[in-house]
Parts: C-alpha cells; sequence; structure tokens
C-alpha cells in the first residue's frame, strides 16, 4: 500500500501564508456545502463517515458532536488541540506549518455542526514559531468571509505535556493549573467555563471537509472495519528517512517503517506515543488501526543495539516528571516505577523488581486518573511481555555485580 | 480582567522581564483579584516559565526518545562543553541558560533544540558551536 494523500494534499502545494492558493485548489467549498445542509445533517454524514479522534483516543467524532449539539446551553465552545506534546509526534505540525486554511475550514464546519460561535486553538509554546503564521490564517480567513460565524482565539501553553489531555487543557485555558479533572461531567456537556465543549485534535478537524466535500460513503470506504480514512504517521528514531507519512488506515507497520522509512535490524517500535504499546521485531506485519495499535501516530523505531531496559527507564522518568500530580496512582506510581527502572539500569536490581513493577502497572491502570497514568505502565507491561529475558539479564547482573562488591569489600 | 487572562500575563511578563519575580506575581494577583498562591500555583506548573532570572537567551534540548536515539545527550554535553554550564544553570555573562525539556515535536530532525523560539534541528556538536554564536 503506498502512500495515500489526502490531509497533506495541500502541503507543499499551496502558500500557507496565502489564502487563495487553498481556495484555488478547491478549499472552503466544503464549507460552502456545509451551509447549505443542516447542523444535524452535517453531524450525520460525519458519523457515518466512521471518523475517530486522531489525537489518540480515538473517540468517534460524530457521536461527540451529537452529544454537544443536543446539550443544553446557549454558548458552545469548540476547541482544537494542538498541544501535540506526545512523543514521537509531529503530525499537527506539519499540517499547522504547511495547510494552516484545512483547519479553519475544518473548525468552521465544527463550529456550525454543534453550534458553537467560540472557538480556541490550545498551541503548545514549544509551537510558539507556528503562532504568526497560523494568527494569519485566521485573519484571512476571517477577512474572506468563511470565520462569520466562529470566532476563533489561538491560546498558548507553556509547558507541559498534560495539557494535551482535554480536562487539563480546559483547565489551562481557564488559567488553572493544567490538572485532569474528574468525569463526568464531560466536556460536551459541561466543559470550557462549564459550557457545552468540543475539543478536537488538528489531524481529525482536517479530516471533516474531505469527509463533507465527498461523501461519508467515498471516505468508509478506506481503513478497515473500525478505522475509516487515512492517518498521518510520524516516524522517527532509528530509521534512515523520517518524517510524515499518510496512510490508509489498516496499512501495515513493515512496510510504513522498512520500505518507506527505510528501518533494518528492528528490534521492536514504539506506537502510539510515550505511552504507546510495543510491536517486536516478529509482529512487524501488524495493522495500524484503532483495533490493533495506533495512539497518536508516533512510530518510534528501535534497532538491535538498543537497550529495553533503558528505553522504559526514559519513558517512565518522562511520565513522571509531567505527571500533573492530582491523583496519586499516577503521581506516586510513576515515581515508584521510576525508582525501581533506575536501580534496575544501575545494576542494583533486586529479585521481585519485576513483580513489583507488574503489580504496580495494575493499580494504576484501574485508578488513576486520567489517560495519563492508566497507560503509563503499557510500554513497561509491553516490554516485560515481549523482553522479559532483557529485565531478568538485569537483576542477574546486578546481583553478579553485588557478589563482586562482597568478595572485594 | 477574568481569570483565564491569568497565563497569558506571566507569560508576557516572562517575555518582558526572562522570569516571573515575586513582586510580579503579586501585581498580577491583584490585578485579577486572585490570591497569590494561585499565581505561584500556575507558574510553577509549566515548565517554560521561570521564577528564577534567565540568561537573555535560553536554550531548551530536547531529551526526550527520538532525540536520545540520536545522540541528543551528546549535544547536551556540547552544550556544557560550549558554555561552561550545566542544565537549570544560566552563563556569568547572562547570555544563556540551558535546560533539559521533553519533546518539542522535532522527532524528524532528531536531535534538536529550541533556543527562544526557533527550532534547530539536525543538530551535531560544531553545528551547536556556530548556533551559539550567532546570539549576542
Amino acid at each position: 500500500m503506498p502512500e495515500k494523500k489526502i490531509l497533506t494534499k495541500n502541503c507543499g502545494k499551496i502558500d500557507p501564508g496565502d489564502v487563495s492558493t487553498y481556495e484555488a485548489e478547491g478549499g472552503f467549498k466544503a464549507l460552502e456545502k456545509t451551509l447549505r445542509i443542516s447542523p444535524e445533517e452535517v453531524i450525520a454524514e460525519v458519523k457515518a463517515s466512521g471518523l475517530r479522534g486522531r489525537g489518540g483516543a480515538g473517540f468517534p467524532c460524530g457521536a461527540k458532536w451529537e452529544l454537544a449539539r443536543k446539550s443544553k446551553g446557549d454558548e458552545k465552545v469548540l476547541i482544537c488541540n494542538a498541544d501535540e506534546g506526545e512523543v514521537g509526534t509531529f503530525k499537527d505540525r506539519y499540517l499547522l506549518q504547511h495547510d494552516p486554511f484545512s483547519l479553519m475550514e475544518g473548525m468552521a464546519i465544527a463550529g456550525y455542526a454543534i453550534g458553537a460561535g467560540k472557538g480556541y486553538i490550545y498551541l503548545r509554546s514549544e509551537y510558539h514559531y507556528l503562532l504568526e503564521g497560523l494568527q494569519k490564517a485566521i485573519d484571512q480567513s476571517k477577512e474572506k468571509g468563511y470565520l462569520k460565524d466562529l470566532e476563533i482565539e489561538i491560546r498558548e501553553g507553556a509547558g507541559a505535556y498534560i495539557c494535551g489531555e482535554e480536562s487539563a487543557l480546559m483547565n489551562s485555558i481557564e488559567g488553572k493549573r493544567g490538572e485532569s479533572r474528574f468525569r463526568p461531567p464531560f466536556p460536551p456537556e459541561s466543559g470550557l467555563f462549564e459550557k457545552p465543549t468540543i475539543i478536537n485534535n488538528v489531524e481529525t478537524l482536517v479530516n471533516v471537509p474531505h469527509i463533507i466535500q465527498n461523501g461519508s460513503e467515498w471516505y468508509g470506504a478506506m481503513g478497515t472495519d473500525e478505522s475509516k480514512g487515512t492517518k498521518l504517521f510520524c516516524v522517527s528514531g532509528d530509521v534512515a528517512r523520517p518524517g510524515v507519512y499518510e496512510m490508509e488506515l489498516g496499512c501495515d507497520l513493515k512496510e510504513l517503517v522498512m520500505d518507506l522509512a527505510g528501518a533494518k535490524e528492528i528490534k521492536m517500535i514504539q506506537v502510539g506515543g510515550s505511552t504507546g504499546g510495543i510491536i517486536p521485531s516478529d509482529m512487524l506485519s501488524t495493522p495500524l488501526a484503532y483495533e490493533t495499535i495506533l495512539g497518536s501516530g508516533a512510530v518510534m523505531v528501535f534497532d538491535q543495539t538498543r537497550d529495553v531496559v533503558d528505553f522504559t527507564y526514559r519513558t517512565m522518568e518522562f511520565l513522571n516528571e509531567e505527571s500533573c500530580g492530582k491523583c496519586t496512582p499516577c503521581r506516586e506510581g510513576t515515581e515508584v516505577m521510576v525508582g525501581v527502572l533506575g536501580r534496575l539500569v544501575n545494576g542494583e536490581g533486586v529479585d521481585g523488581d519485576m513483580e513489583v513493577l507488574e503489580e504496580l502497572s495494575d493499580t494504576m491502570k484501574l485508578s488513576a486518573l486520567c489517560g495519563l497514568g492508566q497507560t503509563a505502565p503499557v510500554p513497561v507491561l509491553d516490554t516485560l511481555k515481549y523482553f522479559r529475558k532483557d529485565y531478568e539479564n538485569r537483576i542477574s547482573q546486578s546481583v553478579f555485580l553485588r557478589s563482586l562488591k562482597t568478595v572485594n569489600g | 480582567m477574568e481569570r483565564d487572562q491569568l497565563l497569558g500575563m506571566i507569560k508576557e511578563e516572562q517575555a518582558k522581564n526572562g522570569s516571573v519575580s515575586d513582586g510580579a506575581m503579586a501585581h498580577i494577583a491583584q490585578t485579577l483579584h486572585l490570591p497569590i498562591g494561585n499565581v505561584y500555583g500556575v507558574t510553577t506548573f509549566y515548565s517554560f516559565l521561570s521564577t528564577r532570572p534567565l540568561g537573555r537567551h535560553v536554550i531548551h534540548i530536547c531529551k526526550s526518545v527520538p532525540c536520545f536515539l540520536q545522540n541528543g545527550a551528546m549535544m547536551a554535553a556540547a552544550i556544557e562543553k560550549e558554555l561552561g554550564i550545566s542544565p537549570g544553570e544560566t552563563t556569568s555573562d547572562g547570555r544563556f541558560s540551558f535546560e533539559l525539556t521533553n519533546c518539542i515535536g522535532a522527532c524528524d530532525q532528531a536531535p534538536a533544540m529550541l533556543v527562544d523560539d526557533e527550532v534547530y534541528g539536525d543538530l551535531t556538536p560544531e553545528k551547536i558551536g556556530e548556533i551559539l554564536k550567532s546570539f549576542e
């Protein structure tokens, strides 16, 4: 399956600083079509397309919109999540850099469908260099009359991974610490400033004009049963050609990393970001889809020279730093995991370390407040499953090192 | 002024004065009629905000996995050698502060760093020397 450029068809072709080049490629035609039908019909079309959230969680987009549409409340809010903090993910940056107008069109359609008059783009501060271009895209789209019913404001983060989590993101916009909220209530019912709110990832919103323009049937013909359309994959790590690749969902992981990105002698691949699952080299033919493994679309490749325990330690250190600290299972759980993994990395492991990691993983999965804590154990459990020998070696090496110390000491 | 202006105000203060002092926090708290603890809480939550004075330019070098796989640690060491400071420190002439940061979304150009708001990718120790020279 070769690359299939739908979301990225304009990238490199249009001038991201000039709206008329976007119009020349058929831009805003989907918005015109949208305004001729009812919001309910727009939602029905998006529902029928099978579009699911592209930020990582994969919630059905149309169903979410419907909840917000039906929600009581005079003012509804649309938020575009451009916080892209997931490790190894840079697809939204690519879209914002090369085709910000597609996002404007997607937001205008989404705003119309749910009945939102106010829209926010929450941009991570690491992407501050995109702010000017994005503001220009808003201004130009507005000048041309495409954002008549939706006022879009950019809000910047200040360096916090957790703010990509939707409830933390809303707290951040409200001027609070970016900590996750208890749910319910869910955002479509009560979100930003307690108003019905829809939060969609950049890539999700960029899908919308294509669905409206070409119809849900056309869209639904791409992908698998539960994963429709195309997806942007961000390939990084031990590959010859890192970058963004757009493929039909259900495509072959092996083809993506080996044929397209030029990976060789693979040991394992982490798919979906820091809390993504691990695919060992003998399972490379796994299809990339919501049914199997997908997440944010980050694909990090590790070759045979890489150390699994080092990787897990580094990943857990990241999650521990970025845990917002609100709930105990995540705040303390990631702390203890860093301690145990750090012991193993430093040759100070003890018998029972693997069991401690497994038990703690179960607790965190069950009891953490949000996705960060619930999925933080995934890379630990997956590496324990596929590379248990590497952990066992670390422990036996630790025991050996200690025995030397005893002899010498 | 509403509370949702808080983060923007703190960011503006940092952009203007390089950090967020106790006095600035108190002033923002007064303007928004908030307890100063709330302002401090937000300021210290985010890794790109600082309550201690920073240099004129802030280097954020990425330490996350994709950059690490492309010798990110070697780049951090190159900066330490070039500037004579460790992560979390500022040069004595106040020219640079140097911080380690988590993924900056430039994994296709790993190893990468931000200097102030600009991203620099495909780094080598030599390239780092050249880049740093261009900052006053």
